[in-house]
């Protein structure tokens, strides 16, 4: 047997100090030697952990093999065969604690690069044949519709699966492009929007129709859907609802919820303004409050549109951050500032109706929580000011009730969540399906998309049966 | 892409359009409103639906230049078409028999009062329309709200056509004369709505406002439009857009419409200079 490679090839990155004053993509990625080099430490183990760390199930150590054999067509078929939007997956997924984890090399602490590979065979495709040039022949037809609500992961996913086992699919989105949080929500600097679309034309190149500007439960019901015509409905709608902390003093102008600050920025591209039309405040100095990937997001976009000093306040310590770690280090090495233990108690605005400041409890961890980690708890008179001209709110997101609220018979919990069979996706309601957020609350691109294909599989034998 | 296949400018700065949209004409409400985007540039405005057409196919939109974008929709003529038009959002108006319903509309508001008081009409109320602007010039649809009015009142704010005064003078009158009004809905700029609110308070007649502020996406995933409304945060997408006019909290309404003071008129200004070169 050859000996362990164990180093893992770096990928190139734009430096810190540049990175925080562009929206250009921070990592660069693979050339093609470095591809090469970093595929050929994969030993090609008979059993495949990394695949069963897949939530939609990559036959990775074969893509691998391909690009070491310098067979990209090869590795493009083998990866979009079980994944329609690689270069996002490769880009977003947490693979450090999906496949990454899961590989053998894992136990030596050099896991193969999958995310890295994946993202570079998802690049080259689109540099050399374009991203729907591959698109399989057209399946023979079944005849049965299928409507899928909502473009984001979990919907594209969804149509892609259905669309190639030949159902004639359409998915209503309720703005004007389709990618869902791929675009409104992450930003270009970690998903290019060029890449999200390349990915959506790839799903309509495979026969989806997409709807834009539909918003479910107001342009059309659900039941409206079915009764059209429609022999099963997926609900992928996310979890677009922005959560507040609830305080009188949080409407306050200069006050941010991550959703909107994102969506402006993203969707909106108010980076651009006033070149684009859409305007977002441009704060001195900028709160986010929470901890998690939206936090780092916004965080890292504020600093890019000229803020001065950004803080992400967290009640919690560093080690309970729900950010990504990648995420966490390229927020800390652009300069954000962290403040950890730290709750917002109220804002502090002036007579103009902006806010000023925010003044904050120190906390401390008490014992674990439901969820496992340790309790925050406020020091009580430890109340300070943090001088602040903006605001960004990230503390989660629970599903729009927008559809839910016009459907008969659809069973929601009381987080606003639909319920769903989670090996099967389907609903209590008749032809209808959920996954992605809409059922488990805020969570990751990949689980979303695992979710699309549990359903779609089930939607398939439910058509056909 | 959505067609105009009518324009109309109904007075200076205040223009109409009839927006080819079956599937959101089909479902449109008095009350509602549509997200409209001319371009890839261009930025997501509400705009209250002023008609609808289910059999035609169509949702008529009426709006004021009061900035870039606005301005940049005016230069639209007929045959030309726009990115997005999303609809039908919102609550749609309360409609059912109250009895005797005061409908107060102010200057670009006659529009967003014209289908609520033909509805209200149609639902078996007497209707009594209070339609206030600066001028004369400045008046239009006073025969469409009168179509839909048992009583109509006009005023003007220099007398120049009607009575000389503003919308709350009437309404005042109209509360103290002892007629039983049931309901008032009142329409049209921030501030007259807040003194329409102001106005029937001590009367305790029920005063339904809509309110119109900054929004992006309009479903109620951004809460850019968060207006607080009896001590409760409510967005006014999906909430609204009518609220009862005595719980609102009218000093943050206008506060937050100020939001993008500063950019909206270099936007505006950018806009002036490119296209007047």
């Amino acid at each position: 047997m050859a000996k362990l490679n164990l180093n893992r090839v770096e990928m190139p990155r734009q430096s810190p100090k540049k990175r925080a004053k562009n929206f250009n993509e921070v990592a660069l990625g693979y050339s093609l030697e470095q591809a090469q080099e970093e595929a050929s430490r994969c030993i090609q183990c008979p059993k495949r952990n990394c695949v069963e760390g897949c939530p939609v199930g990559v036959d990775i150590p074969d893509f691998i093999k391909a690009i070491r054999e310098g067979d990209m067509p090869e590795a493009v078929k083998v990866l979009k065969s079980k994944n329609a939007l690689p270069g996002i997956c490769g880009r977003v997924c947490p693979q450090e604690s999906q496949c990454e984890a899961t590989c053998t090399l894992a136990k030596k602490e050099a896991p193969i690069a999958i995310g890295r590979l994946e993202r570079f065979v998802a690049d080259w495709e689109r540099a050399n044949t374009g991203a729907t040039k591959n698109s399989p022949k057209s399946p023979k037809a079944t005849g049965k519709k299928v409507a899928v609500v909502g473009s984001g992961p979990a919907g594209l996913t969804a149509a892609a699966d259905l669309a190639k086992l030949g159902h004639s699919v359409t998915i209503f989105e309720a703005l004007h492009v389709a990618g869902g949080v791929l675009m409104y929500g992450i930003p270009e600097f970690r998903l290019p929007k060029a890449i999200v679309q390349s990915e959506v034309d790839y799903v309509a190149s495979l026969g989806v129709k997409i709807e834009l500007d539909s918003v479910v439960g107001k342009l059309a019901t659900l039941d409206e859907i079915l009764a059209d015509g429609y022999n099963a409905v997926f609900l992928g709608t996310g979890a677009g609802l922005p959560m507040f902390l609830g305080y009188p003093s949080e409407n306050l102008n200069g006050i941010y919820s991550a959703n909107e600050f994102l969506t402006r920025v993203n969707l909106m591209k108010a980076y651009l303004f006033p070149d684009y039309d859409t305007p977002v405040k441009v704060g001195k100095q900028v709160a986010v409050i929470g901890g998690g990937n939206v936090a780092m997001d916004s965080a890292r976009c504020a600093l890019r549109l000229g803020a001065d000093k950004v803080y992400i306040v967290y009640r919690r310590s560093e080690v309970e951050l729900p950010a990504r770690r990648e995420e966490v280090e390229n927020a800390m090495e652009e300069g954000i500032e962290f403040r950890y233990l730290t709750n917002p108690k109220q804002f502090l605005g002036n007579d103009q109706n902006w806010v000023v400041g925010m003044e904050c409890h120190q906390m401390e961890l008490g014992s674990p929580d439901e969820s496992g980690r340790r309790r925050p708890l406020v020091k009580e008179g430890s109340e300070f000011v943090i001088d602040v001209d903006e605001v960004i709110v990230a503390l989660g997101t629970r599903p729009n009730p927008l559809i839910a609220s016009t459907t008969e018979g659809l069973e929601t919990t009381k987080w606003g969540t639909v319920v769903a069979d989670e090996a099967t996706g389907k609903t209590v309601k008749d032809k209808v399906w959920a996954g992605g957020d809409i059922v488990t609350g805020s969570a990751t691109v990949i689980s979303a998309m695992g979710a699309g294909k549990v359903a779609a599989a089930d939607i398939d034998k439910f058509l056909r049966g | 892409m959505y067609k105009v296949l009518l324009e109309q400018d109904l007075v200076p700065q205040i223009h109409l359009f009839r927006m080819a949209a079956p599937a959101v004409a089909r479902k449109a409400r008095a009350g509602q409103f549509v997200v409209v985007r001319i371009d890839e540039k261009g930025e997501r405005i509400p705009l209250t639906i002023a008609d609808y057409d289910a059999k035609e196919g169509t949702v008529t939109i009426v709006f004021m230049e009061v900035g870039a974008t606005t301005a940049r929709l005016a230069l639209l003529k007929e045959g030309d078409a726009i990115a997005d038009f999303v609809g039908p959002l919102g609550v749609p108006a309360e409609i059912e028999k109250f009895g005797t319903v005061a409908c107060v509309a102010g200057g670009v508001g006659a529009a967003v009062v014209a289908p609520i008081a033909r509805a209200l009409k149609e639902a078996g109320n007497k209707i009594i329309t209070i339609l206030g602007t600066r001028s004369k010039e400045l008046l239009f649809w006073e025969d469409v709200l009168k179509a839909s009015s048992d009583e109509m009142i006009v005023t003007t704010d220099d007398g120049s056509y009607g009575r000389k005064g503003v919308v709350t003078e009437p309404l005042k009158e109209l509360l103290e004369s002892g007629q039983k009004i049931d309901r008032v809905v009142a329409i049209g700029p921030v501030v007259m709505m807040k003194f329409c609110a102001l106005t029937t308070l001590p009367f305790k007649v029920k005063t339904i406002v809509s309110l119109n502020p900054i929004m992006v996406d309009g479903t109620g995933m951004c809460g850019c439009c968060r207006v607080s409304v009896g001590g409760e945060t409510k967005f006014a997408c999906v909430d609204g857009p009518d609220f009862d006019g005595h719980k609102v909290d009218w000093d943050l309404v206008a506060a937050r419409q100020r939001i993008y003071l500063g950019e909206e008129k270099c936007a505006y200004e950018e806009w002036q200079k490119s296209h007047s070169s």
